[in-house]
């Protein structure tokens, strides 16, 4: 029972991480219909820029300043790069934000090398909140969690109850009209890549100093943040949470679990063969379920494209 | 940020260059790992190893033979099999009769096969492959040569070193071993059951678990369970990023115990656990720099420091590759007839760099020294990764597995 309630508490902590980095990049796929392949990269430049800034300045104003040094990055991406290839299409604009990761974890090397950096906490969030039988939860993923709940939070007012809200939401479905009434659309498409960009950099400060901060941090991330938002429905914010969340604790529980896939086989009456070597099955006989646990929400992810495939909430097609 | 690396290279490169112009004698030893990609660190961390090495212990001191002074040239193999045989190739071409190798196992396999097919037919040219960092035991068992020396203590001698001193701590009855999914994470923990259950029966292994390789980004589940599991050590063969993960969500889940590791040290390692590591991350090497085992070895070290500035003293078996290179050379009176050199190498019995003694085993060519189980600690005069941290000796084997049976059979030219 305590291992579940801390998994509960782990797989929070990893779904809002997801969370945090899936919300931009669908917020930037219902605005301009790009997928942003360099969306984790941005991850990856918030927690070395945070890392750098923390040596001098110390963690908060790492987590203050980088976020901000990210989104304007990614404005001056878009201003710059995306927005002379828009107007070839859909697939340049893969291909420009492609190309962007690749250059992003090179130019990374070279400032940075391939070492670990020793990104830390800070020291006052050092030390175990509380503890659930022997395990100990670290104050500081607790306030990982309620960052990420506020930025949640704020995001969902700024888009719903703001004006800027509403000018965004109206670009999103009637860019030419919102044009015409005298808004900046472009303008509008920057800062919203901006501050998807930005988010994505608060996930790299919050998630460097536990995850680690090395050059192949976002590659790690990076493909199961496309299956979250494929899940939760493209474009949808309230599916990016959801599908975050799900994944977060599917990952957590299926790692955490030691189930024998030979209790399935002997489920169907079948013996263990003495040798294991001569049996076609073998593999199946020794597996267990962390051990495939990766793959589950890339399974999850066919089976949601197969039976629902504008995923949990979104409005449209893959 | 990495400019004073480029300069340490390019400096040391230079001054090899510089040493070729002026000694029209020189002893090539190619060395062949990985320079570029995700893997340079290592093997530019241990190419500076080596190039210091052979001008400190070598050139310094007037060459061996009549002068003759050690050039390391450093070959990018690009952590690739393919690569690695176009280097051999590369290597013979320009003159080398040795060549030193370390990472990955696998190239290691590819190049003792590659030199031994080279040499049996290329009489004229042979080389001798002096292996300072791969630690498959196969190497020096069925798979061994007369061509390759092992100069580091292969996977099967450190696990029983690393079970030795699990075994002398009364407090541990628990243990739980967790590695990679691959043919190494699986060859600890077999390694890590047979030694502990031959060694003490009371020890219970509460739990094996292999996690895919690379893959996981977040270990805190796996650390939960190791909690609950009621273990007091981890045994781990994890490395690189993995090696950080899952030692960082260990800790931080409130495991109190020492965690076990091959490879947790260096490259940012032991700066990224900083104060968390203390105590708990301990490490099975041969070659331990605090204490060190003479003032010699602590004037080297410093030195080392002061010119590779960001790199450590990693591998410390590189000196004894350089040293004992240089003693069977001056034995064999030559360094192109490799065969005299090998079999001045092989069985020889001399003191090793970092303290103690070293044995080349003729039998398979497998060094047998001194392995220690080392605990990161502070305010230690020998320092990794520029940080506070480093390894103090917590147990010391002596001439750990001097017994270890082999099945090599090796077949000696006439």
């Amino acid at each position: 029972m305590d291992l579940v309630i801390i998994n509960l508490i782990d797989g929070l902590f990893y779904g809002l991480l997801l969370f945090m980095l899936s919300s931009g990049l669908t917020l930037i796929f219902s605005m301009m219909g790009v997928l942003n392949f360099a969306h984790a990269s941005f991850y990856m430049l918030g927690a070395y820029f945070a890392y750098q800034i923390s040596m001098y300045l110390g963690f908060w104003m790492g987590l203050l300043i980088a976020p901000l040094l990210v989104g304007v990055v990614g404005a001056l991406v878009e201003r710059y790069g995306l927005r002379r290839v828009h107007q070839y299409g859909h697939v340049p604009e893969l291909i420009f934000t492609f190309g962007l990761a690749l250059l992003i974890e090179e130019v990374i090397k070279f400032f940075w090398g391939n070492n670990l950096m020793a990104y830390q906490e800070p020291e006052i969030l050092k030390f175990a909140l509380f503890s659930i039988g022997n395990n100990a939860v670290p104050a500081y993923k607790v306030f990982m969690i309620f960052t990420s709940v506020a930025i949640f939070i704020g995001l969902l007012y700024i888009l719903t109850r703001t004006r800027i809200g509403m000018i965004i939401q109206a670009a999103l479905s009637y860019p030419r009209t919102v044009e015409a009434l005298g808004h900046n659309v472009p303008l509008i498409f920057m800062g919203v890549f901006g501050v998807g960009t930005a988010l994505a950099g608060v996930a790299g400060v919050l998630a460097g100093p536990v995850l680690g901060t090395f050059p192949g941090m976002a590659f790690v991330l990076g493909s199961i943040v496309f299956v979250t938002i494929v899940i939760g429905g493209l474009g949808s914010l309230w599916g990016a949470l959801v599908a975050s969340l799900l994944l977060g604790w599917l990952t957590t529980f299926a790692a955490s679990s030691s189930f024998p896939f030979a209790s399935i086989l002997e489920s169907f009456g079948m013996q263990r063969p003495e040798s294991l070597s001569d049996s076609y099955l073998r593999d199946l006989w020794t597996l267990t379920l962390p051990q495939i646990g990766p793959i589950l929400p890339y399974i999850l992810m066919v089976l949601i494209l197969v039976f629902r495939p504008h995923g949990l909430f979104g409005k449209r097609d893959v | 940020m990495r400019i004073p690396t480029k300069f340490g290279v390019t400096a040391a490169l230079a001054l090899s260059v510089s040493a070729t112009a002026a000694f029209a004698e020189n002893i090539k030893i190619a060395f062949i790992d990985p320079l570029s990609g995700p893997f340079a660190t290592t093997g530019t961390n241990g190419l500076a190893e080596f190039q210091f090495a052979a001008e400190e212990l070598v050139n310094k001191k007037g060459g061996v033979l009549d002068g003759d002074m050690f050039e390391v040239i450093g070959l990018d193999n690009k952590m690739d099999g393919k690569e690695s045989l176009i280097n051999l190739q590369v290597a013979i071409d320009q003159g080398a009769h040795y060549v030193v190798q370390g990472n990955s196992s696998g190239i290691a396999h590819a190049l003792t096969e590659a030199v031994n097919k080279h040499n049996r037919r290329n009489p004229d040219s042979q080389v001798l492959f002096l292996n300072y960092s791969a630690v498959d035991p196969a190497l020096t068992n069925e798979k061994c040569n007369f061509w390759h020396f092992r100069f580091d203590a292969n996977a099967d001698i450190k696990m029983d070193a690393l079970t030795d001193a699990i075994v002398q701590n009364d407090e541990i009855s628990k243990v739980y071993l967790i590695g990679q999914d691959y043919s190494f994470g699986k060859a600890v923990a077999e390694a890590a059951q047979r030694d502990l259950g031959a060694k003490k029966d009371s020890i219970e292994i509460v739990g094996n678990e292999l996690h895919p390789i690379g893959k996981v980004k977040d270990f805190t589940p796996y650390a939960r369970k190791i909690v609950s599991s009621g273990a007091d050590a981890v045994i781990t063969g994890n490395w690189g990023s993995d090696m950080v993960g899952l030692g960082k969500a260990i800790i931080e889940a409130g495991f109190t115990g020492p965690i076990y590791t091959y490879y947790a040290a260096s490259n940012g390692i032991t700066r990224t656990f900083g104060e968390a590591g203390v105590g708990k991350i301990n490490l099975v090497g041969e070659g331990a720099l605090n204490p060190a085992g003479s003032p010699e070895v602590d004037e080297y070290v410093d030195a080392f420091e002061a010119k590779y500035p960001d790199h450590d003293i990693s591998q410390p078996r590189i000196a004894n590759v350089v040293r004992m290179l240089a003693m069977a050379i001056e034995e064999a009176g030559t360094a192109t007839d490799v065969v005299e050199v090998a079999k001045a190498l092989e069985g020889m019995e001399t003191d090793n760099f970092w303290g103690g003694k070293i044995k080349m085993r003729a039998e398979d060519h497998q060094a047998i020294q001194d392995v220690y189980v080392m605990e990161q600690a502070s305010g230690l005069k020998h320092l990794l990764d520029n940080s506070d941290y480093g390894l103090e000796t917590a147990v010391k084997v002596e001439m750990a597995s001097a017994d270890i049976p082999t099945t090599c059979e090796m077949e000696r030219p006439e």
